[in-house]
């Protein structure tokens, strides 16, 4: 439980967070939260060479109103995310699913940003980012870029982010009106999902996955045959459609895609798709 | 919560390094050769170990199951186990010995490994140890008559008690201090164990120290469960080196080393109970296959100790046979787990009565009401030999199901049935019988008045979590009339304690408590002669007074503090003021109870979400309610987690898939209903204080409850049983696949036949009877 050796920085601001990452080369890490990352390190799983602490570059947290959506700095933690009324007001899915991540020391202490580049499939996080087609800004030596979710996610703890770019801000679309679900399946309390449905439903629907795929995907079929009319029950026969969900101690394929029906139409209900 | 505990990991004497292990990636393999010179020439590296180097013996650990398979503390020549230490590093600082662990090279041979104990015993397998000629390491048959015969009908169940973990809080941890400390010991051990004392003798013996200048002391403990008992590998290791190197050595072990260090139960058990048309049981055959991991853990052992002595539990059952089979696997040892054997015997006769109730159309209570012993028939001795010492099954029973609202809940089951939710109730029954302080009942206690009218107990019980200091303090208050606060408890210090069998098997207050109880009367008498010969007053006329003296009852003048009578007792030379009492008890006793378990199970996705848990436990003569009430909620929180979330997973090679406690299914409060927790007071003729032992329990009685429950939620659908941890998936797999055969589970879900190694085992003349058949844990 103790991490091999490494350098560590601290930047104070973010263009030196982004000078150290692109001096640092490959090896080097950015430190969040340190939920994903430390207990990788601690098990010796991870072993990077630096470790750049971005952790108390305070003026990356934060959650504003900008008309449409709302933008959330991406050292935002846990804990102001699920509490912050804008978000309940505007974006409730965002906030109840926040509020299912982890345990309470790890939502004090995880942030927004961590998870989503982390990309990890199980995390409640980035599916319901997919759901609510947000968009994350992305900052590196050449200045800024915009990534969609969609776009986002590219393979197992992969994502768009170069080695030299750092994730700065999520944004979401405003949906105060939205029906929307979150449906966690777990063995126990504190537990990532064996499978997980985020569903938002304003007109169009949003669909995304926990635990269905090697990345966080959305149930794109399910959503198409909502918008062709199918009901929630005929929609959700396609929650796994396309997908190779993974089989281990919790579930086998077979189960997770049962569950993943099961979940998507309990979710479209409670969305009000019809 | 004041932070001022003092466990192993607290203590940091100068000079202290740090161990840390070098362990087996495989779980069977020769091992060709261990490469430790980077090791040796990293930073802060004091030494490199491996058994070539250390030069210790192969030992048994608490208990012996099978002589041949004694254990290296470091793999010499082979592996047996996925963890095994093959190395260890000390290093100034842990950090240190962590990295140059890393450098240690080990080149291996795979060998096949026997993962499951079933595959272990069967031609071909391959073998742990080869000089055996088979893995089985220990086994007998029954040769009486069939005791099927006669039967009009035979229910039949194969089940798994799966492994599980023993999960303290605090893991193991020691720290070996060497050198002399000015007192008479050249060693002296701070280590997180149940027993001290015990410890100190297996390290004396495996080491070649003298026991008289060896001191063994254990500060706070974070929960043993059975599996802080006897000395380790990996202590005998630290030790070792603690001594080779002339310096303070610590090793506190980390999460994933704890879940692989020790496990507990892991049987398979084959049952079939035979009825008559009026649903009383005429006979039981059990054929149980122990899996004793690698080593031949102590823990096979328990299915041919208390799983078989426990094996008609509270039924009468006019003929029993019992054949048992111990499987040496490449898995961790096996050990002890709160319970040890007896919850296994209950999980399977609990279970089977469920299945029959089922088959013969008879409610559960009603099934077990026909069959239990009656509470007019103790002392009673079962066919196993087992003497139950009292007991009052039925009235354990009914207190459960009257507080359980046992007939509106199957009301609200009935109608949920009815109205086709897919939200399912399912009600479980258990009841159950267990043996406490079973191996050999003997304790020491003693009570010294001090100079300042205080007391002071000492004792050879080692409690760690149990509350010894507040219910020993108790009997010594109500007998001498010392306040609480005034008296001083020492324990787990084999300096301060001459000798103690510490704690484990439910055996601290109906043992330790009574020899303290005893001493605690040896002083009264002496300090009443004292008093009446002082106040001139007739012995018969003293008594503990309301304020904490001891004079002539209804003279509050006539009175003589406790300090006075300290001094007049060192003033007639007879010495101070004390008694040492070795209590003995003439037997083991047997405490039992009753739980009822509600759970709900969503039949769409399979999960089991436990709604409310009854348990009527029976301790016989309760010393503190808020005690046994604890130990029943912790017991039946660990119950329940083996019914519901907890098993330990191994892959086909021998990988341990669950060795962290993200995939170890430990539960939280999250998870747990609010406990029911109850009593009937059944007091035991053995001891004076007419105590049996609380400690395992709510364990032993909350599993079948749940499982029960489980199954109950789907018998309406013709699920007969779900093997244990009743998961989402395996639930979910139960329902499919009995809709799947037309409403009726398959039989091959339920039972199969038996592998053929049961009729080859040894017949009882020629079996030896392995030490660890008598454990006490």
């Amino acid at each position: 439980m103790i991490p091999a050796a490494f350098e560590y920085q601290r930047p104070s601001s973010l263009d030196e967070a982004v000078r150290l990452l692109a001096d640092s080369g490959d090896d080097a890490k950015l430190l969040a939260g340190g939920h994903s990352l430390l207990p990788l390190m601690k098990l010796r799983l991870a072993a990077p060479s630096m470790l750049i602490d971005i952790g108390r570059l305070r003026d990356l947290s934060y959650i504003s109103d900008a008309g449409d959506t709302v933008t959330i700095g991406a050292l935002t933690r846990h804990h102001e995310v699920e509490t912050s009324a804008l978000l309940k007001a505007q974006v409730p899915l965002l906030a109840h699913a926040t509020s299912q991540v982890g345990d309470p020391q790890v939502r004090h202490r995880g942030t927004i940003g961590g998870s989503i580049a982390h990309g990890d499939p199980a995390s409640d996080l980035p599916a319901v980012c997919l759901a609510l087609r947000a968009t994350f800004t992305v900052v590196g030596p050449n200045g800024s870029r915009q990534i969609p979710a969609d776009d986002f996610f590219r393979g197992f703890l992969e994502t768009a982010l170069s080695a030299d770019e750092i994730l700065t801000e999520i944004s979401v679309p405003k949906v105060p009106d939205a029906g929307w679900s979150f449906q966690k399946f777990n063995r126990r309390a504190q537990d990532w999902a064996i499978v997980g449905v985020a569903a938002v439903h304003n007109g169009s629907t949003g669909v995304g996955l926990v635990n269905m795929a090697s990345v966080p995907v959305r149930a794109a079929a399910v959503e198409d045959a909502i918008a062709a009319g199918s009901s929630a029950a005929e929609a959700a026969t396609h929650a796994s459609d396309g997908l190779d969900p993974p089989a281990d101690l919790n579930a086998s394929q077979e189960y997770r895609r049962h569950l993943a029906e099961v979940l998507v139409r309990r979710a479209l209900q409670e969305a009000g798709a019809p | 919560m004041t932070g001022a505990g003092t466990f192993v990991g607290n203590h940091s004497p100068e000079g202290m390094a740090h161990a840390v292990f070098v362990r087996s990636p495989l779980a069977h393999g020769e091992v060709r050769s261990v490469e430790t010179g980077d090791a040796r020439r990293a930073p802060g590296v004091l030494g490199v170990w491996t058994a070539d180097d250390l030069g210790v013996a192969p030992f048994h650990g608490f208990m012996v199951l099978n002589e041949a398979c004694a254990r290296p503390p470091l793999a010499a020549g082979k592996v047996r186990f996925v963890g095994e230490p093959v190395a260890v590093v000390v290093a100034e600082t842990r950090a240190q010995a962590v990295d140059a662990a890393e450098l240690v090279e080990v080149d291996y041979e795979p060998l096949p490994p026997a993962i499951d104990p079933e595959d272990a015993l069967a031609p071909g397998a391959s073998l742990q140890f080869e000089k055996l000629g088979s893995n089985l390491a220990a086994g007998v048959r029954s040769t009486g008559e069939d005791p099927l015969t006669g039967a009009s009908r035979v229910v039949r169940l194969r089940m798994v008690n799966q492994r599980i973990a023993v999960v303290p809080m605090e893991g193991n941890a020691i720290l070996a201090v060497p050198g002399a400390d000015g007192d008479g010991y050249d060693l002296t051990v701070y280590v997180s164990t149940q027993m001290p004392h015990g410890f100190a003798a297996a390290l004396a013996r495996i080491l070649g120290l003298d026991a008289a200048r060896l001191r063994v002391i254990a500060p706070h403990v974070g929960g043993g469960f059975g599996g802080k008992a006897g000395a380790a590998a990996e202590h005998v290791v630290v030790v070792a080196t603690s001594i080779a190197l002339g310096r303070p050595v610590a090793w506190v072990e980390t999460r994933s080393e704890n879940l692989l260090s020790m496990q507990g139960r892991g049987q398979v058990d084959y049952i079939e109970m035979g009825f008559d048309d009026d649903a009383k049981i005429t006979g039981m055959r059990a054929r149980v296959v122990g899996d004793a991991g690698a080593y031949a853990g102590f823990g096979g052992a328990l299915a041919l100790g208390p799983t078989r002595m426990m094996a008609q539990g509270v039924y009468r059952i006019p003929a029993v046979a019992y054949d048992v089979a111990a499987a040496l696997t490449n898995t961790t040892p096996m050990g002890a787990f709160r319970g040890a054997g007896r919850p296994e015997a209950a999980a399977f006769l609990e279970r089977v009565m469920d299945l029959a109730a089922d088959e013969l159309g008879v409610d559960p209570v009603d099934l077990r009401r026909r069959n239990l012993i009656d509470g007019d028939a103790f002392p009673y001795t079962t066919r196993m030999g087992t003497t139950y010492d009292s007991g009052d099954y039925a009235r354990a029973l009914d207190q459960a199901v009257r507080l359980a609202g046992y007939e509106e809940l199957r009301a609200e089951q009935s109608a949920r049935r009815a109205r086709g939710e897919r939200i399912a109730l399912g009600i479980g029954v258990a009841v159950y019988v267990e043996v406490t302080a079973g191996g050999g009942g003997k304790e020491f206690g003693a009570v010294t008045i001090d100079a300042d009218g205080g007391a002071t107990i000492r004792v050879g019980t080692s409690g760690h979590g149990q509350g010894h200091a507040t219910s020993f303090a108790m009997i010594v208050a109500d007998r001498l009339g010392i306040p609480m606060d005034r008296i001083r408890f020492v324990q787990s210090d084999t300096a301060l304690v001459p000798r103690g069998g510490g704690t484990g098997g439910s055996r601290s207050l109906q043992i330790g408590g009574n020899a303290v109880r005893a001493a605690a009367e040896e002083v009264w008498l002496r300090a009443r002669d004292l008093a009446a010969e002082e106040l001139e007053a007739d012995p018969g006329d003293i008594v503990a007074t309301d304020d904490g003296r001891v004079g002539v009852a209804g003279v509050p003048a006539r009175a003589l503090t406790w300090s006075a009578l300290a001094g007049l007792a060192e003033g007639a030379g007879a010495g101070p003021l004390a008694a040492e009492v070795d209590f003995a008890q003439a037997a083991a006793t047997f405490p039992f109870g009753a739980h009822v378990a509600v759970v709900e199970v969503d039949l769409d996705t399979g999960a089991v979400v436990p709604l409310r848990h009854v348990a009527v436990d029976d301790c016989g003569r309760i010393l503190n309610p808020m005690i046994v009430a604890g130990q029943q909620h912790g017991g039946i929180a660990q119950g329940m987690a083996q019914a519901l979330w907890e098993e330990m997973v191994y892959d086909a090679d021998g990988n341990p898939l669950t060795a962290t406690l993200a995939d170890y299914g430990m539960p939280s409060a999250a998870e747990m209903p609010s406990f029911e927790a109850s009593n009937t007071e059944t007091p035991t003729p053995l001891n004076p204080l007419g105590a049996k032992g609380i400690g395992e329990s709510g364990t032993i009685g909350s599993t079948p409850a749940v499982h029960n429950a489980v199954v109950d939620a789907l018998s309406h659908l013709g699920v007969r049983h779900v093997e244990m941890p009743c998961t989402p998936e395996r639930v979910w797999r139960a329902i499919k696949e009995t809709e799947a055969a037309g409403g009726r589970q398959p039989d091959t879900s339920v039972w199969r036949e038996p592998p053929a190694f049961f009729a080859e085992l040894p017949t009882p003349d020629a079996a030896g009877r392995p030490e660890a058949a008598d454990v006490d844990i």
